[in-house]
């Protein structure tokens, strides 16, 4: 499936590497302007209606007014990004993020476009030329977008390839650095150690993986406010279901392999906005918190639903409990490893040792928390009809989203000076 | 072998554990909040403890500890038990052996 991540990538890339090859095919084409296919300011629905009602009858296309240029453009135009809607039902964009790109597109492609504004009134004359040349130009169209997009995946693949090695490379760099200043007294200084490369590595690829995890929940989150606001089937519904909680067990999988890596990177929360770092419970959201969110956003609930999710709760935040209890045990464990036997002579190898075997429960730990917040969504599917469940999923979704919004306003508020 | 067999065909609930073990005593309280008072071995501080490490990984659980067993058939580690109790299935399990409400 062709996602809006490579979608935005597209864009981009498109304009910035491509601009003058369609500039120089089009030269004869005045009224083609690559710009304008980019001034999309649609909501969704507008967006699918228009996408989907695209037709080759040049006189008969609708129009999309666009804003800078005070000209219209023919619908057909958007043809050139066929591939990207071939099986929509519901559109998978963002209305804000196309208006976003739109409007960057727009900022960036002035003097293009302005070039090919120019002869604007010949646009008129397109209704006499003949119809196969048009359909010669936009298959043209395409297929130039195809190889562009290739192109643009191969180099993205290139440069994230890159980035992981040179992380890699650096954090050997850094190791045989500090193996030379080290050793002082015969105490290992562990704080300076730093992270093995694979470490590095693991928490590099984790993050880039978490970026497009991001956007795919966007686009998940997207498709499932249009859904529930059109009259989508439950059939269909169950399938944006499925994705959606495919798509948290996902996110549980690639926890679990970078808590192997670094527990403490997961503990830390670091990949996350402030906002999500302050409400995080072992690495993550706290289920009863999670039910605390969804439940009223799913009335009405039938009696032997409210029964079971009132039985949830109560196991749900016992278990949670329990994990957390654990959790202040291992501190006191570390801790008081950590300060056994004499202090002050500042010999402590044997301590770190010993703490260092106590610390490794702490995946454990962070791999039940996990555990936890995948039985909670997943008992609640079950209890949930499909309705229910998709707007739980949305609901969930969207105070993910605030809270990311509110890290961004409290990070940008106004400060009072020094 | 033997002796974890005859120790988890016990009566009730029984809770294989080692005392430096945080996630078994995560199990405990668990136990503790649902009114139950496990069995409680620690095979850390038996002299067999190795035996019963080996014995208990044969019956198929993943870590040795934590392990429980109701009315002698094994429900398995921390996953197992959580699974269970989100699923509404561990209250009916240990429901004879609550000594709270």
């Amino acid at each position: 499936m062709f996602s809006f991540y490579n979608y935005v990538l597209c864009c981009l890339f498109m304009l910035f590497f491509s601009s003058s090859l369609y500039i120089s095919m089009y030269c004869f084409l005045p009224d083609f302007k690559l710009s304008n296919a980019y001034n999309i300011n649609l909501t969704c629905t507008k967006a699918a209606s228009i996408i989907s009602s695209r037709s080759m009858d040049f006189p008969s296309t609708q129009f999309v007014p666009s804003r800078t240029m005070g000209t219209y453009e023919p619908i057909h135009q958007i043809g050139m990004w066929g591939e990207n809607f071939k099986s929509i039902d519901s559109p998978n964009i963002s209305p804000s993020m196309i208006v976003d790109v739109a409007n960057k597109l727009e900022n960036e492609s002035e003097t293009t476009s302005h070039e090919l504004l120019a002869p604007s009134g010949k646009y008129d004359q397109d209704a006499s030329k003949p119809l196969d040349k048009i359909q010669r130009r936009l298959a043209q169209n395409r297929e130039a977008a195809r190889k562009s997009r290739l192109r643009k995946k191969t180099y993205v693949q290139q440069l994230e390839n890159s980035r992981l090695k040179l992380i890699q490379l650096e954090q050997e760099l850094e190791r045989a650095r500090q193996q030379q200043g080290l050793y002082a007294g015969g105490a290992l200084e562990v704080g300076h150690l730093g992270i093995s490369g694979a470490v590095n590595t693991g928490i590099a690829a984790f993050e880039m993986g978490y970026e497009r995890w991001m956007e795919e929940q966007n686009k998940l989150i997207c498709e499932l406010r249009s859904a529930l606001n059109a009259q989508t089937s439950d059939i269909e519904l169950r399938i944006l279901v499925e994705s959606g909680m495919s798509h948290y067990l996902e996110l549980f999988r690639m926890k679990s392999g970078v808590a192997k890596a670094d527990v403490f990177y997961v503990m830390s929360g670091t990949w996350k906005t402030s906002a999500e770092r302050f409400f995080s419970w072992i690495g993550g959201f706290r289920p009863s918190e999670l039910l605390k969110v969804l439940v009223p956003q799913i009335d009405p609930l039938t009696d032997h639903q409210i029964l079971e999710v009132c039985n949830l709760k109560q196991s749900c935040q016992q278990a949670e409990d329990a994990l957390s209890q654990g959790m202040e045990k291992l501190q006191e464990t570390v801790s008081a490893t950590l300060a056994s036997g004499q202090m002050g002579q500042g010999t402590y190898l044997p301590q770190v040792a010993i703490a260092m075997e106590k610390l490794e429960a702490l995946v454990n730990f962070v791999n039940q928390a996990d555990h936890l917040r995948k039985e909670t969504l997943q008992q609640m599917s079950y209890i949930l009809t499909t309705r229910q469940a998709a707007r739980g999923l949305l609901a969930l979704g969207e105070y993910i989203q605030r809270l990311q919004a509110l890290s961004t306003v409290w990070a940008n508020r106004p400060r009072e000076p020094a | 072998m033997d002796k974890v067999m005859r120790l988890a065909s016990e009566r009730g609930v029984v809770l294989f554990s080692k005392s430096s073990c945080c996630l078994c005593y995560a199990v405990k309280i668990l136990f503790q909040e649902l009114g139950v008072t496990p069995t409680i071995h620690e095979i850390d501080q038996d002299p067999e403890g190795r035996e019963m490490e080996r014995a208990l990984m044969r019956l198929g659980c993943n870590t040795p500890v934590p392990a429980v067993f109701i009315e002698g058939k094994l429900v398995g580690s921390t996953n197992e038990v959580m699974s269970l109790h989100l699923g509404g299935g561990l209250i009916p399990l240990v429901k004879p052996y609550q000594t709270l409400c």
